[in-house]
C-alpha cells in the first residue's frame, strides 16, 4: 500500500498527515512550530511513524508545504500553501470554488479550478492585522491564551467595534475598550468581526463564488466561520474542528500520492530510460537487485500497477499488487 | 585428487554435481526438493558421493546455488543460480551467448559473455505462468506424468491454441478443450507452444544470439525443446546434463576456489 506524508509548516503550528493509497488518513499530528523549523518537521514525521507504527522506509513520498517548507530536509518535493490548501479543500468539499485560508500570519483567498488547481489568489497585505496573530495578540492583552479564545467567544453578546487595521495598534484599541467597560468576550468578538470584514474583501478581490470553504487554524474558533456566513449571507463549508487545521497537510499528502503514482507508472519510468525487468516477491527482488547492481545497473523498485496484469488474473492482480514489486534497471553512465 | 561439488536447490528438484580436477563430471544426483529443503540438499550430496565412493573430505569446496542455496548447511559458499547457469553453459558449450533456463517456478533468459560472465538477464513475472509449473498443472489435469508430457505432445498433429497465461486457469482450459473433443496430444502441444511463445519475450529482451543453450529441469522435455526451436527458428544446445547446469556451474566455481588456494598468487611487495 502506498503511504504518503504531507507536512505543513505554518508560522505557528506544524501539521503532518499520513495518507494511504485509498485516501484514508492513517494518522495526523501537530506541534508548535517554534524557531527550529527543520527539527520540528522531523519531530512531526517521527510522531507520525510512531503513532502509525510504521518505519520511515515504508513512506513512499513526502510533500512539504507552508512557509517553512524549504526547511524540511526529508521532503521529496514542496508545494506552495495555496496549491496544497486548494487541493485539500477540494478533496473534502468537491463543490469548492473559493477557499479562505486564515493561519497564524497570513490570510489567503483562493479561487479553485474544477480540477483542484489554483486559478487566482490574493494574500493579505503586509502586516499581520488580518490573521490569527491579531486574534492571539488581542487575547493576550486581556490575559487569555489562544486555547481559551473559543470559550471566551461563547460569552459575546454585543461585539465591540475594532478597526483591526494593525495588530500593533490593536493593543491601544483593546485598552480603550476595556477602559470603557466592554467585556473581554465582546472585544474578542469585535476582533473576529474585523477579521471577517477583511476576509470578505479578500474573497471579493478573487471574484469568489460559492461554494466557499474555510480552512486554517482560525477555524478552530467557531464564531469566525459563523461571522463569515452572516456577512456573506450564505453557507460555508467547514471541516470539523479536528480537521480544519490539517487541510493543507492533507492536500499536500494527496498531491504526494498522485505525484508518486505518476513517477512510478510504467509509462513515466520508460520515458525516463528505465527498463522494466520483472515482477517478484520481496526476496526475489532483493536478490536480483543485487545481481543487477553487480552488473553495473542502477535499480529502481516500484509497486506494480493493475494494468500490468492480464484480465485472466482477476482478483489475483489486487493481491499481487500488495505482495509483489517490479524491478526496473538503467545503465549507469560508467558502463554505457 | 581434489573434488569440488555444486548443490543446486531448486523449487522442485535438488541437483548435486561432483567434478574432478580436470573439471569433468564424476557424479551427479537428482532428488525432489520436497518440504525439507535441508534434507534434500544433504541427500543429493551424499548420494552423489556414494556413486563413486568419494569421501566427504575429498570434496574440498562445496557451493550452494538455487533458491534454497542458503539451506545447503554443509556448503562453504553460495552463488546465485544465474551466475551458475551461465558458467555451466559456458563450460559445456563454450560458444554459448544466450541461456534459457526453465525451472519449476522461474524462466530466465541470460546473456553470457565469451568468458562465461553474465552480461544481462531477465526473468518471468511472478505468477508462475510460462514456467515449468504450467506444465505441472497440465500434467495434473490430464493425469499424465511429467516425464511423459513431452513425448505425448510430440505426437500432436494439430495443436490447440492455449489462451490462458494463468497456471491456476490452465487446468480448466485444458479440461474445456478435452470437453470439446480435442486430443490430449494436441492440447499438450498447445501448452508447450504457449510457454515457448512467452519465453521468446524474455529472450528478445536480453538479445537472441548464437549459440543458445537450454538449461533447467524443463530442458529434458523434448516437446519444449522443439517448441522453443520452432519459435526461435534455430537449434539450441541441449544435453542430458542440462538440468544439472546450475549445479555444474557451482561445482566449477568451487573448483576455481580450490585451484586459487593451491597456487597462491605471489604477494606484491611494495
Amino acid at each position: 500500500m502506498v503511504l504518503t506524508v504531507g507536512i505543513d509548516i505554518g508560522s505557528t503550528y506544524t501539521k503532518a498527515i499520513m495518507l494511504d493509497g485509498d485516501d484514508n488518513i492513517v494518522t495526523k499530528v501537530m506541534r508548535q512550530t517554534g524557531f527550529k523549523l527543520s527539527e520540528v518537521s522531523q519531530q512531526c514525521f517521527d510522531d507520525l511513524l510512531k503513532e502509525s507504527n510504521k518505519d520511515a522506509s515504508e513512506i513512499d513520498y513526502v510533500v512539504a508545504t507552508g512557509y517553512g517548507r524549504h526547511q524540511v530536509k526529508f521532503k521529496d518535493v514542496h508545494v506552495t500553501d495555496l496549491t496544497a490548501g486548494a487541493r485539500g479543500a477540494k478533496l473534502l468539499f468537491p463543490g469548492t470554488q473559493t477557499v479562505l485560508d486564515i493561519g497564524g500570519q497570513t490570510m489567503k483567498a483562493i479561487r479553485v479550478e474544477e480540477d483542484g488547481t489554483v486559478k487566482a489568489f490574493r494574500l493579505n497585505d503586509k502586516c499581520a492585522a488580518g490573521t490569527g496573530a491579531f486574534l492571539e495578540k488581542t487575547g493576550r492583552y486581556m490575559g487569555y491564551e489562544t486555547t481559551a479564545i473559543a470559550k471566551l467567544l461563547e460569552g459575546a453578546t454585543r461585539p465591540a467595534e475594532i478597526s483591526g487595521v494593525c495588530a500593533v495598534f490593536a493593543e491601544s484599541e483593546v485598552i480603550n475598550q476595556l477602559s470603557i467597560g466592554t467585556p473581554p468576550a465582546d472585544i474578542m468578538q469585535g476582533a473576529i468581526d474585523s477579521l471577517t470584514t477583511r476576509a470578505i474583501q479578500l474573497m471579493k478581490r478573487v471574484k469568489g463564488e460559492a461554494e466557499y470553504t474555510l480552512i486554517g487554524g482560525i477555524m478552530r474558533f467557531p464564531s469566525m466561520p459563523r461571522a463569515v456566513e452572516k456577512k456573506q449571507e450564505m453557507q460555508v463549508n467547514l471541516a470539523d474542528e479536528e480537521m480544519s487545521q490539517f487541510i493543507s497537510a492533507l492536500g499536500a499528502a494527496w498531491l504526494g500520492r498522485h505525484r508518486f503514482s505518476k513517477i512510478t507508472s510504467p509509462e513515466f519510468l520508460e520515458s525516463e530510460g528505465w527498463e522494466r525487468r520483472f515482477m517478484g516477491d520481496d526476496e526475489k527482488i532483493a536478490e536480483h537487485k543485487a545481481n543487477y547492481e553487480s552488473m553495473g545497473y542502477e535499480v529502481k523498485i516500484v509497486a506494480p500497477v493493475n494494468a500490468e496484469f492480464s484480465s485472466d488474473c482477476g482478483d489475483c492482480a489486487e493481491t499481487a499488487c500488495a505482495e509483489y514489486k517490479v524491478i526496473y534497471t538503467k545503465k549507469t553512465t560508467s558502463n554505457v | 585428487m581434489p573434488y569440488s561439488a555444486g548443490v543446486d536447490v531448486g523449487s522442485t528438484q535438488t541437483k548435486a554435481v561432483i567434478i574432478d580436477e580436470c573439471r569433468n563430471i564424476v557424479a551427479r544426483y537428482l532428488t525432489d526438493t520436497g518440504a525439507d529443503v535441508v534434507a534434500a540438499a544433504e541427500n543429493a550430496f551424499r548420494e552423489s558421493l556414494k556413486q563413486q565412493n568419494i569421501l566427504e573430505e575429498e570434496v574440498e569446496w562445496v557451493i550452494g546455488t538455487g533458491y534454497g542455496r542458503y539451506r545447503v548447511t554443509f556448503g562453504n559458499e553460495q552463488v546465485t543460480e544465474i551466475s551458475c547457469h551461465g558458467r555451466g553453459a559456458n563450460h559445456m558449450f563454450p560458444d554459448t551467448r544466450t541461456v534459457i533456463d526453465m525451472g519449476g517456478q522461474d524462466t530466465k533468459a541470460i546473456k553470457v559473455s565469451a568468458s562465461g560472465e553474465i552480461d544481462d538477464f531477465c526473468m518471468n513475472d511472478k505468477c508462475a505462468a510460462g514456467t515449468g509449473r504450467f506444465l505441472g498443472a497440465a500434467s495434473a489435469a490430464l493425469d499424465i506424468p511429467l516425464d511423459k508430457l513431452g513425448k505425448t505432445a510430440l505426437e500432436s498433429s494439430n495443436g490447440v491454441n492455449i489462451s490462458t497465461t494463468c497456471t491456476v486457469f490452465a487446468e480448466s482450459e485444458v479440461l474445456s478443450w478435452l470437453g470439446r473433443g480435442k486430443r490430449v496430444q494436441d492440447i499438450l502441444w498447445g501448452v508447450h507452444e504457449s510457454i515457448a511463445t512467452r519465453s521468446m519475450g524474455l529472450l528478445r529482451r536480453v538479445g537472441i544470439e548464437d549459440e543458445i543453450t537450454f538449461t533447467g529441469g524443463v530442458s529434458r522435455n523434448e516437446a519444449m525443446v522443439k517448441a522453443l526451436e520452432d519459435v526461435l527458428g534455430k537449434k539450441m544446445n541441449v544435453s542430458d546434463d542440462c538440468h544439472y547446469m546450475g549445479a555444474l556451474g557451482a561445482a566449477l566455481f568451487a573448483m576455481d576456489h580450490i585451484m586459487a588456494s593451491r597456487n597462491p598468487q605471489p604477494v606484491e611487495v611494495e
